[in-house]
C-alpha cells in the first residue's frame, strides 16, 4: 500500500508540476521527426519533431482528470441505481436491474466505442462516456451488497419510525455498502486509466495536437524501431500509474475492508 | 430452499431454458440499444458520412437511400430482419455488404480468443493449484507478486511492453505486427500469433490463477479433507479425489468468464498488433462512422459476451447441483 501511495504520488507530482518544468511547449516543433535523444530534446523528438519529454510532462493531466471524474460519476450513479433497486424491490427492482443487464451485455470497451461513434469524443464528453460504461457494473455490485442489508432490523425499525425512503437509502443502507463500493471505486479507477489511455491510443479519445500519453503511443508507434522513447516513456507512465492505484486498492481492501478485491467484482 | 435434496433434472432443464430465453431477450434488447444509439444521440449519420460541407440535397438523398426517412420502428425491424437473414446492409465507406466484410475478421478474432483460452485455462489451473497447495512458500509468493503486478496493467500496455521487449530493440525475437491477407488462415504464420496470444493470456492469467488458488486453499481447509486425512487417506489421493475435483468448480466457471473477458480484450490487442479481426474492424468503423458495420460488430460482441456469461452460469450450476434450485 505504501509503495502504491508513493508511485501514485510520483505520477500525480509529474502531472501537476510537470508542465511547468517542461523545456519546450508541448506542441512546438524543435527538430526533425524521430530524432534520437540530444541536449535540446533529452528523450528525442516524436513523429512531428515535437519534444517527447515536454509532451510526457504535459500528457498526464487529461488521463488523470478524465479517469477520476469518469469513475467517480460512474460509481455514484451506479451505486444509487443498485441501492434503489435493492431497497425498492418489485417492479422498480426488475426494471432497473434488467436495464443494467442489457447494458452489461456489451464488453465495456465495446460499449464505449458504440457511444463514441455517435457522440464524437470531445475531451469534455470522455468522463461521461467512461461513467456510462461503469454504471451497470457498479449497479450490480451495489445491488448485491445492499440486498444483504435491506432485510435487517435496523432498516425495518427505521421504516417503523416512518423515516422517508430516500433517507433510509442514504442513512441506513449507504454506510453499509460503502466499503465494497470504495474497493470497487479503486479497481475501476485503475481500469479507467487503462480505458482512457486506450481510447486515445485507438484514436477515439483525445485528438492531436493535444499532449496525452495514450495519444503519444498511437502517434509514435510507427517509429518504434527508429526512436523508441516516444512510445516507451508514455507506456511506462501509464504502467506505473495503474500499478500505483492498483497497489493502493489492494492495500485498502486488505487492511481496511478485509476482503479480496476478487470477491467484490466477481 | 432445501440444500440436501437434489432437484430433479426437470427443474435443472427448466432453469437452463429460462436462462437461455433471458439471455436471448438481453441480446434482443441490446440490438434495440445498438440501433437506438445511432438514432437518439445527437448527430445525423448521413451528415456524418458526408461531412459538414455537404449540400442539403445530397444529405437528403443519402437519407432516403439509407432509409432514414422512414419511421424508426420500421427502420429497426428492417435492420433486424436483415441481420437475422444474413443481409445486414452495406458499409457506408466501402459499399460492400457488411456480412462479407466482417466474416473473415470474425474467424480471425475467434481464432485469437480460442487459442488464448486454450492456453490460459490449463496454465491458470496448474499455476493456481500449485500455488494453493504450497501456500506461503516461495512459489506461491512469487505467483502472488507477479499476478498482482499483471492485474494492474491494462491489456494494451501489456501488449505494447511485449512488442517493445520482444520485437524491437531489446530482444528482436518475434514479429510485432501481424500481416494477414483477407481470408488467409491465421495458423499459416504461427509465429505471428505468439505475441497477441501472450498478451491476452497475461491479461486473463492473474484472475483465473488467483481464483483457482483461492478455491484450492478453501478445499484444503475444509472438513472433508481433514476427515479424509484423519482416515489415513494418502496425500496424493486427497489431492486427486477431493481437492482438485472441488477446486475445479471455479475453474470451470472461470473459463467462461475468461472467454467473456477475452472477447472484450481483443479490441485493443488486435489494434496493437494490427491483427485483422473484429476489434480492429470496429475501431476503423468507429473512426469512419460506418454505422452499419458498427451496429453489426457491437451486436456480435454482445451476443458472444452474453453467451459466454450464460455458459459460465450453466457450468457452475452443472457442477454444483444445489444451486439449481436457488433464485433466478
Amino acid at each position: 500500500m505504501r509503495v502504491g501511495l508513493v508511485l501514485t504520488g510520483l505520477v500525480l507530482l509529474v502531472v501537476v508540476i510537470g508542465p511547468f518544468l517542461a523545456p519546450h511547449a508541448h506542441s512546438d516543433i524543435i527538430g526533425a521527426p524521430f530524432s534520437p535523444p540530444s541536449a535540446t530534446a533529452l528523450l528525442g523528438t516524436d513523429y512531428l519533431g515535437e519534444d517527447v519529454l515536454s509532451r510526457v510532462l504535459a500528457g498526464g493531466r487529461s488521463i488523470v482528470w478524465i479517469s477520476f471524474v469518469g469513475t467517480l460519476v460512474g460509481v455514484a450513479v451506479g451505486a444509487a441505481i443498485g441501492m434503489t433497486a435493492a431497497y425498492s424491490g418489485g417492479v422498480v427492482d426488475e426494471l432497473l436491474m434488467r436495464t443494467m443487464d442489457v447494458l452489461r451485455a456489451f464488453p465495456p470497451l465495446v460499449l464505449i466505442l458504440l457511444l463514441v461513434s455517435v457522440a464524437r469524443a470531445e475531451s469534455a464528453l470522455m468522463p461521461l462516456i467512461v461513467a456510462i460504461a461503469w454504471v451497470p457494473q457498479v449497479a450490480r455490485v451495489a445491488y448485491g451488497a445492499a440486498k444483504e442489508v435491506v432485510g435487517r432490523e435496523f432498516v425495518e425499525s427505521a421504516e417503523a419510525l416512518g423515516t422517508p425512503r430516500m433517507r433510509i437509502v442514504r442513512r441506513e443502507i449507504l454506510p453499509n455498502v460503502m466499503t465494497p463500493l470504495m474497493v470497487d471505486f479503486g479497481l475501476r479507477l485503475t481500469w479507467s486509466i487503462g480505458i482512457v489511455s486506450a481510447m486515445s491510443f485507438l484514436g477515439v479519445g483525445l485528438q492531436p495536437p493535444a499532449a496525452d500519453w495514450g495519444l503519444m503511443i498511437k502517434e509514435n508507434y510507427q517509429g518504434l524501431a527508429l526512436q523508441p522513447w516516444g512510445v516507451v516513456v508514455p507506456v511506462l507512465c501509464v504502467a506505473v500509474f495503474t500499478f500505483g492505484t492498483n497497489l493502493m486498492t489492494e492495500g485498502f481492501a486488505r487492511t481496511v475492508a478485509r476482503v479480496s478485491p476478487l470477491e467484490v467484482t466477481t | 430452499m432445501t440444500l440436501d435434496r437434489r432437484p430433479s433434472s426437470a427443474t435443472g432443464r427448466l432453469w437452463l431454458l429460462r436462462r437461455v430465453v433471458f439471455g436471448m431477450a438481453v441480446v434482443l434488447l441490446g440490438s434495440v440499444l445498438v440501433f437506438a444509439a445511432t438514432q437518439v444521440l445527437p448527430g445525423d449519420p448521413a451528415r456524418a458520412v458526408l461531412g459538414h460541407e455537404a449540400t442539403p440535397e445530397r444529405v437528403a438523398a443519402l437519407r432516403t437511400e439509407l432509409g432514414l426517412d422512414r419511421p424508426l420502428v420500421a427502420q429497426y425491424l428492417a435492420w433486424l430482419g436483415g441481420v437475422l437473414t444474413g443481409e445486414p446492409g452495406h458499409s457506408l465507406v466501402t459499399r460492400e455488404p457488411v456480412g462479407g466484410l466482417i466474416g473473415d475478421r470474425a474467424v480471425n478474432s475467434a481464432v485469437l480468443v480460442l487459442v488464448s483460452a486454450a492456453v490460459v485455462v490449463p496454465l491458470s489451473v496448474f499455476v493456481g493449484a500449485v500455488a494453493g497447495r504450497r501456500r506461503d512458500r516461495p512459489f506461491d509468493r512469487a505467483v502472488l507478486v507477479v499476478t498482482l503486478g499483471l492485474t494492474a496493467l491494462p491489456e494494451f500496455i501489456i501488449a505494447l511492453l511485449l512488442v517493445i521487449l520482444l520485437s524491437t530493440s531489446v530482444f528482436p525475437l518475434l514479429p510485432g505486427t501481424v500481416l494477414l491477407a483477407p481470408g488467409q488462415n491465421p495458423f499459416g504464420e504461427p509465429a505471428q500469433l505468439v505475441l497477441p496470444v501472450t498478451a491476452l493470456v497475461l491479461g486473463v492469467l492473474p484472475y483465473l490463477a488467483r481464483l483457482v488458488r483461492g478455491s484450492v486453499i478453501d478445499v484444503y481447509e475444509s472438513e472433508y479433507v481433514r476427515t479424509a486425512r484423519l482416515k489415513g487417506v494418502p496425500e496424493n489421493v486427497v489431492l486427486r479425489r477431493h481437492v482438485l475435483r472441488n477446486a475445479l468448480v471455479p475453474a470451470v466457471q472461470g473459463t467462461a468468464l475468461a472467454l467473456a473477458y477475452l472477447t472484450g480484450g481483443v479490441v485493443v490487442v488486435e489494434q496493437v498488433f494490427n491483427y485483422p479481426g473484429l476489434g480492429s474492424a470496429l475501431v476503423d468503423a468507429v473512426n469512419n462512422r460506418d454505422f452499419p458495420v458498427i451496429q453489426l460488430i457491437c451486436l456480435v460482441f454482445a451476443a458472444c459476451y452474453v453467451a459466454f456469461n450464460l455458459l459460465g452460469d450453466a457450468m457452475t450450476v452443472y457442477v454444483t447441483p444445489r444451486l439449481r434450485t436457488a433464485g433466478r
